[in-house]
């Protein structure tokens, strides 16, 4: 093994990679964990925000209707970059006036919390529409038969609506995930120390750039890989006990 | 009452008039004064780049596509790896790969720096072109492989029962029922696109967004440039969605 790692002159590399310092291995490591905690806080809070816009796109009255469709519509028009600048400034400037006004003292919002808030309202927008398709492609019948029997709208939602309406989300979803996890690099660009910052600071530090960057990218490969099997077993987990298509 | 205009909308519309103007008389906009021309040319950076790696990315998603469509598999796994590679990684590590890496790759080669394309190759624009053009041909190559498989077969048989070249009946039959049925997608891509295309500031493009972003370190404004950009960008997403609203007009559909 070491001799086909020196072989292939890869000695070096493996030092920088390494997972204590010098070896800027850890450090990539530590990004990834902060990119994969902040595409779980966005992917959870868009999930949120998309189920009540959802069911107010559906079932709400005329002007809730367009409000959202306004907030879907501008999310989905505006570069995520300049949303993450002006939700950033907007919501810890508002904060603060607000705390300040009732008498409180001004407080950071850190970069996870604000990061996280950012993109889960993008990720809402993309969402509503997502569970919005869903939630038509449930058999209108099953929903009437529930309303006919007198369920309650939340007990309703709970054991028919959602479960339903889970196989044809979930493709969506996973492209949701996967945008959440991609869309964590543009933090980056806002000073928060995730997978690709850290990978600019230690190429930046090491002159090695291609060795980091093609890490990095792996990393992120290995995440992408290892989301889609996990998708694929919700998936079918969602759908058991659907008639397959094979006739 | 017709359709659209209903009592509550009008009401919407005189809020979000009213919201126009307060954010014109109230805001600060002074700087428009000084700043409109570096404004303009940022627009300008911002669409030229867009339209020019659209449409080479298109250009090269044309054989990705057909490569795993129909290629054999020493062309089809190649493509596959690269639009697995380019859809699993984000843009901006691949912005920075080509801008860092092959930035400071080929300055250390005399022969690269006393050639012809050292001028060019000194800038930042040519590594934004190349990231951009490649990551739109990732994310193509997937869709224009769908479209490739969805045309129906018969018509390629029939062409070929007919005599047809294969290159006359790819450029005849096989292409242009390809990119109309690609062509919602490439719609909703080319927006995605327009929203990528602002990551270019972080390697020194001067686009439209490191305009606003002089302005804000030159002034200390925050929110205007910013509120400005957005707008920006929502007409041009406008013009790009009627855009292709035409171009589907163009050929008629059957709508069931």
């Amino acid at each position: 093994m070491e001799g086909l790692i020196t072989a292939l002159g890869l000695g070096p590399t493996l030092e920088l990679l390494a997972l204590t310092p010098p070896g800027w291995g850890g450090n990539l490591l530590r990004g990834l964990v902060n990119s994969i905690q902040i595409a779980l806080g966005a992917f959870g809070l868009g999930l949120v925000i998309g189920t009540l816009g959802a069911y107010g796109k559906l079932y709400g009255g005329p002007v809730v209707r367009d409000l959202l469709a306004v907030y879907t519509t501008v999310v989905r028009a505006v570069p995520e970059l300049i949303l993450i600048l002006i939700l950033y400034y907007a919501v810890t400037a508002s904060l603060n006036n607000a705390l300040i006004a009732m008498g409180f003292g001004r407080i950071q919002i850190s970069g996870l919390a604000a990061g996280i808030a950012v993109l889960g309202v993008v990720q809402g927008a993309y969402a509503t529409e997502v569970l919005r398709g869903a939630i038509l492609a449930v058999p209108v019948g099953q929903i009437e038969a529930a309303r006919a029997f007198g369920m309650p709208p939340g007990m309703l939602a709970r054991r028919i609506t959602l479960p339903t309406m889970l196989p044809f989300a979930l493709p969506g979803l996973a492209n949701l995930w996967l945008i959440a996890t991609k869309d964590t690099a543009l933090l980056a660009i806002v000073g928060f120390g995730e997978l690709t910052l850290e990978t600019r600071q230690a190429a930046g530090a090491t002159k090695a750039y291609f060795t980091f960057f093609i890490a990095a990218g792996l990393l992120y490969l290995v995440l992408t890989l290892v989301s889609g099997w996990l998708f694929g077993w919700l998936e079918r987990r969602a759908r058991r006990g659907e008639p397959g298509h094979r006739a | 009452m017709t359709g659209w205009l209903q009592p509550h909308r009008l009401v919407m519309l005189a809020i979000a008039a009213a919201i126009v103007l307060w954010c014109v008389f109230a805001l600060r906009w002074d700087w428009l004064a000084e700043y409109w021309p570096l404004l303009l040319k940022g627009i300008w950076t911002s669409i030229w780049i867009l339209v020019v790696t659209t449409i080479l990315g298109f250009l090269l998603s044309i054989p990705l596509g057909l490569a795993q469509a129909v290629g054999p598999w020493w062309l089809a796994k190649p493509a596959l790896a690269f639009c697995t590679i380019i859809r699993g990684t984000p843009l901006l590590l691949q912005l920075w790969l080509l801008y860092y890496g092959l930035g400071s790759l080929f300055p250390q080669y005399p022969w690269i720096r006393q050639s012809d394309l050292w001028p060019i190759l000194r800038q930042a624009w040519p590594y934004a072109v190349l990231a951009l053009t490649l990551s739109f041909a990732g994310y193509e190559g997937e869709i224009m492989r769908g479209a490739f498989k969805g045309v129906p077969r018969g018509q390629l048989e029939a062409a070929k029962a007919m005599g047809m070249p294969r290159f006359t009946m790819l450029r005849r039959i096989w292409l242009p029922q390809a990119i109309h049925r690609a062509l919602p997608t490439l719609g909703g891509e080319t927006v995605l696109q327009l929203k990528a295309t602002p990551l270019v500031a972080t390697i020194t493009v001067m686009d439209v967004y490191a305009v606003a972003s002089r302005v804000r370190q030159d002034t200390f404004i925050v929110y205007e440039p910013l509120l400005l950009l957005a707008v920006v960008y929502m007409l041009i997403t406008g013009v790009i969605v009627l855009m292709f609203r035409w171009f589907e007009g163009l050929l008629p559909t059957r709508r069931a």
